[in-house]
């Protein structure tokens, strides 16, 4: 797969259809694979790397290219949940989609190399796909883990294997996936109680440091200037106030997302400590599904999301008032 | 810094009786900035403001904040007040301490830090406060009235009257409503179609009123002085400008099975029908769920003989867009449907009818040419039942739970008509309470006891049941006389409840106005300013904002429309300072605050902006029309990045405001 996408990134560079190639290069270590802007064909040659360790989100580097005063057209290739993510950045007009050509990657499932790690695989030096097992490379030879094990929680409970923007396709489209089980641990914490719940999130984000990655990886926080940067807004100060107020960082954060959020799980996925951020944004998701109806951000560029918009079927405000005190 | 004073108003007992104002002016003095601190007996009395103008005056203040009533009571008079003595009317910041706290608190000593509470928060936010400077806006002198019944009509008229142009919006073809239904009107007995049709026709002449019958508001937008409509002129499928009203076609209709509506489908009209003789305008209007044409393709009798060639099977709905200065609803009533109401056994016999369809069967253009004769048997009726209260003051599962007005009148009404044509039938009127408040009512209601003999008993029908011979046996309660009765009529009446219009929900929310539990539209307030919706620019006329009779509609009526003149009159309107702005280095672009905006006041523009390292860039941001923005504050909540913001009420003074009271 890596090398029909080098080809066709090589070909559509040097006939001139796109000046950029937005795909994945290795980071520091070999299984970390970054984002990458790519414009010769050595480049790609020598760096472009796509394996199951390519979990990373590269719709938002679309949007950091364009921002640089060039009409360039730009190579993207996306995973389907990448996908969501570039729609929603295209209806917020994030992203100029005329100047885009996109690639369609099939995706079933990426890796995360914590759990290897955690598996006692050490050394990695690289993966392969196996039917049910991952083959992973280490400096001391081949070991294989079961898909299973391996595969990253979010892609576990994958919402949708559907590519729902492209140019053409490498690798096959797959469909939604119905019942994706994503919303499991959102209801686990539901029926907890109301002091249960803050005591799991007080002890969650308590290990928070605020090095912002997951604001900075988010291809939903596309603001100019971040209210929590802005001495203007009046609550730049507040995180760093005392230990709830910075708790709450990820709580206006979540507001700030919520109904635009497709819950591409890249905030989950870069957080160093290991803070399950994604649960905030998906009960934002399970709430508005059961309020306002099934809505995925980013199935479409049309669509205003729930949140922005008003239908006479809306929930009526006590219905929310009701929740509040379960 | 500022320089605040505070002004602590006892209002009589009103706040004093609950807060201890002194307490209060005392604490709120200790603030940070408050120069002076003061209480007084009523501070929107002259002295009271006078008390306020001299402290602007003798401490050179910058702020000033009233603890007093709800800022929709005096905050006006508190900023002129300010604005006379040179401070900037916007400097005026009012802390609700009677409705919101010595009204709903029993203990003085809550009552009183609350109190305080409310001041620190209206001290914290006029430290933040800026001086605003009010726009104008131009008024479209032209009002729209939505429904053509007695109340639109008589608001139309009066309007028009007074020079200004009125488009009214009937959405059935023809204008007159209810009342074209109705027999004859209490308490005068004045045949209901002899008073109305005048007016209808009245209407039709005036050169100052549009009528746009079988049409109906599709969309609202703009501002009191400056609304924008879109009217959907439904597919009537006849040229209105070419039919002359005929009626050919209406009599060659091969498709004569449809329901009358006119008539609540006691008869049947044909698929193009003219409603009743009177209609206005008189144009014929096919009705596309029975035309044969429509439907099949395969007839074009009415094309045939239509002599103006008026029939036009390709008529689609036309959208036509308006702007007016003034909007009044006079939507109306509907009574409700009785078919749940078993116990009265509506489904079940013919000869139990709603008030409305015994209207029309002493009408002289109903379906028995004004005879009153029994559904069922087409025979004259002997002993009729008239049952009182159906669906009103009921319990709100099964009913509604206010008195629908009218119907205690009119039923008198029909008990004395029915006695005077036909002496030989027996009339008896159960009811809970008889309520004839009205100019001449409770003489007009003792006669029809008194001289016409209807058997009026309090007590409410247990259950009317049809028996084998036809006729209906109802069982009820006589609880003067405390006994069960059993009576066999041969028609029963239901005086049923009375309901909002159904098109009236959605109106409300396209004209952002506010309605009750019951679908009423509200009023601004209930004593002071009662045809007027508490939407600037949106007026009430008639039984949309609750129960009334004729009389009392016209007089709504007539006030709604001295509303709209006095609106009309002035060339411009102040706008309000309060409105949205957007920052637009921080604005980026996502279009969220123009999804959320119900007044269409956002739009986009790319604009170029020199970046930090001095390259140009063009992007897209916000941008508002301060004329359309209503000040709502949806667009600030929305905005992620913290853009957006509402002048007068600013994102970092509510902060301030819920850090002061939370400190």
């Amino acid at each position: 797969m890596q090398e029909v996408m080098k080809k066709r990134a090589i070909e559509l560079l040097s006939d001139g259809t796109v000046a950029k190639v937005i795909g994945w290069m290795p980071g520091e270590f070999s299984y970390d694979m970054t984002p990458a802007v790519f414009t010769t064909a050595e480049e790609i040659e020598s760096n472009f790397v796509y394996n199951d360790f390519c979990g990373a989100n590269v719709s938002k580097y679309v949007m950091r290219e364009q921002k640089k005063a060039s009409d360039a057209k730009i190579l993207v290739f996306l995973k389907p949940c990448d996908t969501y993510s570039f729609n929603q950045l295209t209806a917020e007009h994030k992203i100029v989609r005329e100047n885009v050509y996109v690639i369609g990657v099939g995706c079933d499932g990426m890796a995360d190399v914590e759990k290897i790690k955690a598996a006692g695989i050490e050394g990695i030096t690289g993966i392969e796909s196996d039917g049910d097992k991952f083959i992973v490379k280490t400096v001391y030879g081949d070991e294989t883990i079961a898909r299973a094990d391996a595969l990253a929680e979010r892609c576990a409970a994958c919402k949708s294997k559907k590519l729902t923007v492209y140019d053409e396709i490498i690798g096959e489209d797959g469909e939604v996936v119905e019942n994706s089980g994503r919303f499991d641990l959102v209801a686990k914490l539901e029926a907890m109680s109301a002091d249960e719940r803050f005591e799991f999130w007080r002890n969650e984000l308590s290990r928070c440091i605020r090095c912002n990655a997951c604001r900075n990886v988010c291809p939903a926080c596309t603001c100019e200037q971040c209210v929590f940067d802005n001495p203007k807004s009046g609550i730049d100060q507040k995180a760093a106030a005392d230990s709830f107020e910075e708790n709450m960082f990820h709580i206006i954060r979540a507001f700030h997302v919520a109904g635009r959020c497709t819950d591409c799980g890249e905030c989950s996925r870069v957080c160093p400590q290991h803070i399950p951020l994604h649960l905030l944004n998906r009960k934002f998701i399970k709430d508005i599904n059961e309020l306002y109806g099934d809505y995925q951000a980013g199935d479409d560029t049309e669509s205003k999301h729930p949140l922005t918009s008003f239908t006479y079927d809306d929930a009526e405000p006590s219905v929310i008032h009701e929740r509040g005190n379960e | 810094m500022q320089r605040i004073g505070v002004f602590v108003c006892h209002c009589g007992t009103n706040i004093a009786g609950t807060v201890d104002v002194k307490a209060v002016a005392e604490a709120l003095g200790r603030e940070p900035s408050v120069v002076t601190s003061v209480d007084y007996q009523y501070m929107c009395s002259e002295s009271g403001q006078n008390l306020i103008k001299d402290a602007i005056r003798d401490y050179k203040l910058t702020g000033v904040v009233v603890c007093s009533c709800s800022p929709r009571m005096h905050e006006n008079t508190f900023r002129k007040a300010a604005a006379a003595a040179g401070l900037n009317p916007y400097m005026v910041e009012i802390a609700n301490i009677r409705e919101q706290c010595s009204w709903i608190h029993k203990d003085v000593a809550e009552a009183t830090e609350k109190a305080i509470i409310l001041g620190r928060a209206a001290i914290a936010k006029v430290q933040l406060n800026a001086p605003l400077v009010a726009g104008e806006s131009p008024v479209i002198k032209r009002a729209l009235v939505i429904g053509g019944g007695i109340a639109g009509i008589q608001t139309a008229l009066d309007i028009a009257d007074a020079g200004f142009e009125v488009d009214i919006v009937e959405k059935q073809p023809t204008i007159g409503g209810k009342m074209t239904q109705l027999d004859k009107t209490f308490p005068t007995l004045d045949c209901a179609a002899c008073i109305l049709t005048p007016k209808m026709v009245e209407c039709a002449q005036n050169e100052l009123i549009n009528i746009y019958s079988y049409s109906e508001v599709d969309a609202v937008s703009g501002f009191v002085g400056n609304f924008s409509v879109k009217i959907r002129k439904k597919a009537r499928y006849v040229d209105e400008t070419k039919c002359t009203g005929c009626g050919l076609c209406t009599e060659k209709c091969p498709q004569k099975k449809v329901p009358n509506e006119f008539n609540l489908g006691m008869d049947n009209r044909r698929a193009v029908y003219i409603p009743f003789a009177q209609a206005v305008p008189k144009v014929a209007t096919i009705d596309a769920d029975y035309c044969t044409m429509l439907k099949t393709g395969k007839c074009g009798v009415c094309s045939k003989v239509c002599t103006a060639g008026a029939i036009n099977y390709k008529q689609t709905d036309e959208i036509v867009e308006r702007q007016y200065g003034a909007i009044v609803v006079a939507t109306g009533f509907n009574p409700i449907k009785v078919d749940k109401y078993d116990e009265y056994a509506y489904g079940q016999s013919k000869d139990v009818i709603t008030s409305l369809e015994f209207e029309r069967l002493t009408n002289a253009a109903g379906p028995t040419s004004g005879k009153l004769l029994r559904p069922s048997d087409g025979k004259h009726p002997h002993k009729i039942v008239f049952i009182q209260c159906v669906g009103s003051r009921c319990t709100p599962e099964k009913g509604k739970s206010y008195c629908s007005k009218i119907c205690c009148m009119y039923t008198a009404k029909h008990a004395m008509l029915t006695r005077e044509k036909y002496p030989d039938t027996e009339v008896y009127v159960f009811y809970i309470d008889v309520r004839t408040p009205g100019k001449n009512f409770d003489e007009f209601y003792r006669r029809a006891t008194e001289e016409y003999g209807v058997h009026y008993i309090k007590g409410m029908v247990g259950k009317v049941s049809p028996k084998a011979d036809g006729t209906l046996e109802v069982q009820a309660s006589d609880l003067i006389m405390n006994e069960q009765l059993r009576i066999d009529a041969d028609l029963v009446v239901l005086a049923a409840a009375i309901e909002p219009d159904k098109s009236a929900r959605p109106l409300a929310t396209m004209l952002t106005a506010s309605m009750d539990t019951n679908d009423f539209f509200t009023e601004a307030h209930p004593k002071l300013r009662p045809v007027e919706s508490p939407t600037a620019g949106i007026f009430l006329s008639g039984a949309c904002q609750g129960p009334k009779d004729i009389p009392e509609t016209v007089s709504q009526a007539g006030a709604a429309a001295a509303k709209v003149i006095g609106l009309l009159a002035k060339n411009k309107l102040t706008c309000n300072p309060c409105v949205a702005h957007s920052d637009e280095l921080l604005c980026n672009g996502c279009s969220q605050c123009a999804n959320v905006c119900p007044y269409g006041a956002i739009t986009y523009i790319e604009k170029e902006f020199v970046m930090p390292d001095r390259s140009k860039k063009i992007r897209r941001v916000a941008s508002v029309n301060p004329a359309v923005c209503q000040g709502c504050g949806a667009c600030t909540v929305t905005c992620p990045s913290g853009a957006m913001d509402l002048h007068g009420f600013s994102n970092r003074q509510i902060m301030a405001e819920v850090d002061a009271i939370c400190k």
